[in-house]
């Protein structure tokens, strides 16, 4: 029998929630075959079989919080082997060899309606009026908040967790004529994933802290994008991915950064933390929610580097296989709102980072050029930054120097 | 470099306990102490020594008036040395059992009277009159607190006494005045009852343990009175003059009115406890105590850097359990970790003959603040245990939020409930509801079933009533 155990969950992760097990118990696993999935506040990871058998028991079920080095389950060498339950006193001598008769299912006797449900294995034991509360109603004690100390759900909060059920209308009585009497209701609560509670945490972090506000600018993307279809072919052919937009936009945001260093910068305490790494962050929108993996020194990477690292970090992002140091450390963020459609937007910090651009969708717009109305494929660039930082004049700076870079993109060749 | 990681200067419950935290955490701390033994007031000359005469004297009432009920006849006979020698070998016990705490934590203890020198400095006068200046990264005060003076009324510790002198009295006295209805008052009052004296309760204000759920005080005060306690509320003291044999009070109804004198063989001054903060070089480091004499914290912290503050020197009930969870919190924050206090879960007895003990919020407060509340109660006549012991008196009264039923307040007179309001504080402090205690097995027959059932009352199906 092997114990299925909750991995080290990196630095500052304390917890993660079960997201889903691949096997049922009693299923045959193989070595190294995933078999439970964790969701942390970052990232999600999985956890493979430690050895070939079976999965003999289930712990820690979907939904369940565990800690590192908490057993989710066991794995053993027999089907149907018995799992050892918690340190059991040296009673009878265990069996090596678990007999068929023990292993059949056995037919547990119908448990009375007023019993409290099987609790989750590592969930706290619930008070006993938490208890009594939630078997009357039938709640599910795992959706219920806990205020009191540790997270424990107070009297209170199960009290709460009927009034916000009861506040669910009921389905109505349909006295309307055959219409579309849909039985949906007109509400649904879902607990908010552990991804989506932290992005919610950190974005009013980050409003609460910083003096942010927002400027604009915008950009003729006729230069970049005439280079990018005159070279879209060799490129491709020589460097094996595609030439988009964003790497042109993570080398003016760098050439940027370095002409506006505070936008580069933190604020740590009275200090200002002020780097000479460039690692910037790329939103990616995923299923699960907006996840910013970050793009290591960029100022070292060409084109076509920059292109392939974002290629490879947002496969990581969309297959949930992102680790915790592709999260990390950014200095700066790039947010592209246009691959929605936006035409214009604010983006909200990536704290403790100073500044984030916003790119929005490119839209032919009349434009006077030299006198004239033209017609240019134009964007408009929003930069977020937090004024304690930077002051308003480098903010500026910052959108000129990215809209002159990609206006004229000769001048990321020429370092002007 | 620093002598010491944290001085602590005063060796009380809030000084010896975060001196043993200290080490436990591994820093070189030392505790400083003016007294010759270690454990600050509580152990010399309060909460310990009080306890033991509270004790003693509580069997010596009961071997005389209660023993024969139960059919034992016996006529005792009080042997005040003795009585005084028991609790001055517990006090002694209790004192060095510190000092061992001090060697097993590796805790400095330096004998004498400290003052702060400066930022970082702390000058101690050794009790042969030499002077060490030790330097610490962290100087925590915990000098406590000592009895608050009267106009008029001169301590001389003959025939006026304060606390200290109440625990030592040389004689029973035929007539003790207390002024001040306190819990010390009270405490002190009762020993000398039970002994023997005629004890009179002189109060300013018109109640009795102020800041105490009032119908627990006005339950109180009704026992003591029928034990033999006066009380006249609402006086003044407006002076006091000590001769050979005793003592002349003048009082004064606080309402207006014609003074009155009282005489007695003794008057024992027990109006409050204030901070000690004098003399103690706060001015070196810019910390200034306020009007009262409290030093202002923000977690401990006083306004100068590297200097704490804990217990009755800073703001809060001058009670010791909570100078030691200050203690603790402190020094855990001075390592870096993350002390806290629960300030709404602070206990608070009174240990004479019923005993009262609460915890939270009262009544009163519940109805300012404009909370919503219900009540349970249950009497200790209901209970089988206190019954059969003859000691039928008093209530366990739990007060919970109207909405979600979490414990606010509990509050219970009758004997021995300063043992039993534990559970209660345990329960707040996970914010239990009362159906939580209700529906917890309680042992029978004992007097804590009277905590169920009163928990059982908040909702209305208390059994046994």
């Amino acid at each position: 029998m092997t114990d299925i155990m909750t991995p080290t969950l990196g630095e500052s992760v304390t917890e993660a929630t079960v997201a889903r097990w691949a096997k049922k118990a009693g299923d045959p696993v193989k070595r190294d075959e995933i078999l439970v999935e964790l969701e942390t506040d970052k990232v999600s990871l999985e956890v493979a079989a430690p050895e070939d058998g079976f999965l003999s028991s289930i712990d820690a079920e979907e939904g369940a919080t565990v800690l590192p080095g908490q057993r989710l389950g066991q794995v053993a060498s027999a089907p149907g082997a018995q799992t050892a339950p918690a340190p059991k006193p040296a009673a009878a001598p265990e069996p090596k060899v678990v007999t068929p008769v023990a292993a059949a299912p056995v037919a547990t006797p119908k448990s009375p309606p007023t019993a409290p449900p099987p609790e989750a294995p590592n969930a706290m034991p619930l008070a006993p009026s938490v208890e009594r509360i939630v078997a009357e109603n039938r709640l599910d004690a795992s959706t219920i908040a806990g205020s009191g100390k540790d997270g424990r759900i107070t009297k209170g909060d199960a009290l709460a967790a009927i009034d916000a059920m009861a506040s669910r209308p009921s389905p109505a009585p349909a006295p309307l004529p055959a219409a579309v009497a849909v039985p949906h209701e007109r509400e649904e609560r879902v607990r908010m994933s552990r991804l989506r509670q932290t992005i919610a945490r950190r974005l009013k972090e980050a409003q609460a802290n910083a003096a942010m506000l927002t400027t604009f600018n915008e950009v003729d993307m006729s230069a970049v994008m005439a280079l990018r279809n005159e070279y879209k072919e060799p490129f491709e052919k020589r460097h094996g991915v595609k030439l988009g937009f964003m790497s042109f936009f993570v080398k003016a945001c760098v050439f940027a950064l370095k002409e506006v260093p505070a936008v580069n910068a933190e604020i740590d305490g009275a200090d200002l933390i002020y780097k000479n790494h460039y690692d910037i962050g790329v939103a990616v929108g995923t299923e699960r929610g907006l996840v910013v993996p970050v793009l290591r020194d960029a100022d070292a990477l060409g084109l076509a580097g920059i292109e392939r690292e974002i290629g490879a970090l947002g496969k990581k992002a969309r297959d949930g296989e992102l680790a915790l140091e592709d999260l990390q450390g950014g200095t700066f963020t790039i947010s592209n709102g246009g691959v929605y459609g936006s035409l214009m937007s604010t983006p909200i910090l990536n704290a403790p980072q100073s500044g984030i651009l916003g790119m929005h969708k490119i839209q032919d717009r009349p434009v006077a050029v030299d006198g004239q109305v033209v017609i240019r494929p134009m964007m408009y660039l929003a930069l977020s930054y937090d004024h304690r930082v930077v002051d308003g004049q480098g903010a500026v700076t910052f959108l000129v120097k990215v809209k002159e870079h990609i206006e004229d993109p000769r001048r990321l060749l020429l370092e002007i | 470099m620093a002598d010491y990681d944290v001085i602590i200067i005063g060796g009380g419950p809030g000084g010896y306990n975060g001196a043993i935290r200290a080490g436990q955490l591994g820093l070189k701390v030392a505790c400083v102490e003016s007294r010759a033994t270690l454990g600050g007031t509580c152990l010399n000359v309060g909460c310990i020594p009080s306890k033991a005469l509270l004790h003693a004297s509580e069997f010596f009432e009961m071997a005389s008036k209660d023993f024969a009920g139960l059919g034992i006849e016996v006529t005792p006979k009080l042997n005040l040395p003795a009585m005084m020698k028991q609790k001055d070998a517990s006090v002694e016990q209790l004192t060095k059992g510190v000092e061992f705490l001090f060697r097993k934590n590796k805790v400095d203890w330096i004998k004498g009277v400290a003052r702060l020198a400066g930022p970082g400095k702390v000058a101690v006068t050794s009790p042969d009159g030499a002077v060490t200046t030790l330097e610490a990264k962290s100087i925590v005060i915990a000098t406590g607190s000592q009895p608050a003076p009267l106009a008029g009324v001169v301590v001389d510790q003959k025939r006026i006494v304060d606390s200290t002198g109440a625990l030592a009295l040389p004689e029973v006295p035929g007539s003790l005045i207390v002024i001040g209805a306190g819990i010390i008052g009270l405490e002190l009052g009762s020993v000398w009852r039970r002994l023997g004296s005629t004890v009179t309760v002189v109060e300013f204000l018109d109640r009795i343990t102020p800041g105490l759920d009032l119908e627990t005080a006005k339950t109180l005060q009704r026992s003591l009175t029928r034990q033999g306690v006066t009380f006249k509320l609402g006086a003044k003291v407006t002076g006091a003059k000590a001769g050979a044999k005793g003592v002349e009070l003048t009082i004064q109804p606080v309402a207006g009115g014609d003074p009155e004198t009282l005489k007695a063989d003794y008057v024992l001054l027990a109006i409050g406890r204030r901070p000690y903060t004098d003399d103690l070089g706060l001015e070196t480091v810019g910390v200034t105590p306020d009007a009262r004499g409290f030093i202002e914290t923000d977690h401990f912290r006083t306004s100068a850097s590297g200097v704490f503050a804990i217990g009755d020197v800073t703001h809060g009930p001058m009670l010791a359990h909570k100078a030691e969870d200050e203690a603790v919190a402190c020094i855990e924050i001075i390592a870096g970790k993350a002390g806290h206090v629960n300030y709404g879960v602070i206990p608070s007895v009174v240990y004479t003959f019923p005993e009262v003990a609460s915890v939270g919020k009262t009544e009163e407060e519940l109805k300012a603040e404009g909370v919503a509340y219900k009540v349970g109660k249950f009497p200790f006549t209901a209970n089988a245990r206190a019954k059969v012991n003859h000691e039928a008196e008093g209530f366990v009264k739990v007060l919970a939020d109207a909405k979600t039923d979490r414990i606010l307040g509990v509050h219970m007179i009758g004997p021995d409930v300063g043992e039993m309001i534990a559970e209660y504080c345990v329960a707040m402090e996970f914010s239990a509801a009362s159906e939580d205690i209700a529906r917890t097995s309680h042992p029978h027959p004992t007097r804590s079933e009277a905590l169920r059932q009163a928990a059982m009352g908040v909702e209305g199906w208390t059994m046994q009533a």
